[in-house]
């Protein structure tokens, strides 16, 4: 039992982390119809970027935690910056392509960002510096780190602010306009442009808190951190159903759960034949059984209906 | 005469190298509701999706004075021009009440949006009961009702209405109608594209006749309904 309350801590932990990244991957896809495979590698680095701000001032005698949140404010503009040009110097040229063209332009992208954070910040695995706080509680015989209470609700608190955003103001009523119907909301006078940009880069803002928590859970980062990630967090919003905000969420924990669920009992249902390293084979397992028997995911909506 | 409020000359446009519209002209007063009337395929979507920029054009439009031919879409709003689009397109998975706040959305005058989205629903009951509903889950003719009174929420002094009747039962068309008559009365100057020329040029005041990409005939709306040819081709008589 203590198993398997400890797995779901786990699970949720990973989960919100997946929904993060997952929500960048939907928002993207809803407006330009467009899988950013690059996504993962705004993730690492932004992962990388506050890892490099925590490392310079780990021994600076501010508390842990006043570093940490340094370190993410180092790289939340960062990564807009970053999600911000990938869009307009990779994707915008290709706006009017077939759509062929931008796929494999994002899987470039991907590849050019992993190969320069390699050169930036070489090969090694970076550790993340122990000067968090490593306190924790007992629930019903497990074991769950106040900075794993610290991710679920910072994670769960962004999501609502997200939802907030994207349903009750102007700019969230012109992102879902705009997701429908790019060129009756450009009649109605939105510029699309800045929309897109919008959508880039408030994707990439929660892809540099998801990339800090990764870190920060794993206390490891490197510069492929991102690939695996990344294609985990795509796995999730294909779940919920890509272009749909809730079922990003609701792919991301799900997704979190079956995973750390997986890897928990995996062991003991093969009888030892296969260890909790095969826990990527759960979510890759989810994918494929999504695409045959659901394709539009658990929230996604069929065919729009356009009169 | 003073310039028209809106006045083409020699408007080509094409897709992939075959002409739609092939050097047309005509203009709108301020004040007037002009028709453009023709068979499937004349080319008078093609070339009200020419005015509101969403197809590239060759030849002369100008608005107020001044040329749209290199305007960006969705700078026509704020100049007072808008388009409801064929089809209607209201934003299905909208609600009916953010669907006309998107009509307003160039527009920071909150106290006077609020006002016009009173005068709006004050003409069309129907959307104030369904303020909260998704506009997907509108029957046609209260979809069109509803682009309808999108478009007013931008405070446009030129309608371009194309095809408003499509797709609807004769019923929802002679009301849908009914409120285009009332948007005219207050003083909005109003293109309309339309198939059901009997119906166009009852409510317009003149009307341009196109086919196959060019105008070919153009009077007062009493006259062309008079027009043995227009009777012909068009009144099926």
């Amino acid at each position: 039992m203590d198993t398997f309350i400890q797995q779901i801590i786990n699970g949720l932990v990973l989960g919100s982390i997946y929904a993060l990244v997952a929500l960048g991957y939907t928002m993207v896809y809803g407006i330009l119809g467009l899988i950013n495979f690059a996504h993962g590698e705004v993730v690492m680095i932004g992962a990388l970027t506050a890892l490099t701000v925590i490392k310079l001032l780990a021994n600076s005698g501010l508390p842990g935690v006043v570093v940490v949140l340094l370190g993410l404010l180092a790289a939340i503009p960062a990564c807009m910056a970053l999600g911000f040009t990938i869009e307009r110097v990779a994707y915008r040229p290709l706006r009017h392509a077939p759509r062929l063209a931008p796929l494999i332009t994002a899987i470039g992208v991907s590849i050019v960002l992993q190969q320069l954070a390699m050169i930036f910040w070489g090969r090694s695995y970076h550790a993340f510096p122990p000067i968090l706080p490593t306190t924790g509680r007992d629930i019903g015989g497990a074991h769950i780190m106040d900075l794993q209470i610290v991710i679920v609700l910072l994670a769960a608190a962004i999501m609502a602010g997200l939802m907030l955003l994207i349903n009750k103001t102007r700019l969230g009523r012109a992102m879902r306009a705009t997701a429908e119907n790019p060129q009756i909301a450009g009649l109605m006078g939105v510029n699309i442009n800045t929309i897109i940009s919008a959508t880039f880069l408030i994707g990439s803002a929660l892809a540099a808190v998801a990339g800090v928590m990764v870190s920060a859970n794993y206390s490891i980062a490197h510069y492929h951190m991102g690939f695996i990630l990344g294609l985990k967090a795509f796995t999730a919003a294909v779940l919920g159903g890509i272009g749909n905000l809730p079922g990003a969420m609701l792919g991301g924990v799900l997704l979190g759960l079956i995973e750390s669920l997986g890897a928990g009992y995996v062991g003991d249902l093969t009888g030892g034949f296969l260890g909790s390293h095969y826990q990527d084979v759960f979510a890759f397992f989810v994918l494929i059984l999504v695409l045959v028997f659901r394709p539009s995911g658990l929230m996604g909506e069929k065919v729009s209906e356009r009169a | 005469m003073s310039t028209p409020m809106l006045e083409v000359r020699d408007l080509h446009v094409s897709y992939g190298g075959i002409a739609a519209v092939k050097g047309i002209g005509f203009e709108v007063a301020a004040g007037e509701m002009v028709c453009l009337i023709g068979a499937n395929g004349a080319g008078k979507t093609t070339t009200l999706k020419a005015l509101a920029r969403l197809l590239p054009a060759r030849g002369a439009i100008h608005y107020n004075g001044h040329s749209l031919l290199h305007r960006p879409p969705h700078a026509l709003i704020g100049e007072g021009m808008t388009l409801v689009p064929e089809g209607r397109g209201v934003f299905a998975r909208l609600t009916v009440a953010e669907n006309l706040d998107m009509g307003a959305y160039c527009r920071r005058d909150r106290a006077e949006v609020g006002a016009d989205l009173d005068r709006v629903y004050g003409m069309l009951p129907r959307l104030k009961e369904r303020a909260g509903q998704l506009a997907g889950t509108l029957s046609g003719g209260e979809q069109q009702m509803l682009a309808i009174g999108r478009a007013l929420m931008s405070r446009p002094k030129l309608l371009l209405l194309d095809e408003p009747s499509m797709g609807l039962a004769p019923i929802m068309v002679q009301k849908v109608f009914e409120v285009i008559q009332s948007v005219a009365a207050q003083g909005v100057t109003i293109l309309l594209v339309e198939q059901n020329a009997r119906l166009a040029l009852s409510v317009a005041v003149r009307g341009y006749v196109m086919e196959s990409g060019a105008i070919t005939l153009t009077d007062t709306a009493p006259a062309l309904l008079d027009d043995p040819k227009v009777r012909e081709a068009y009144l099926g008589e």
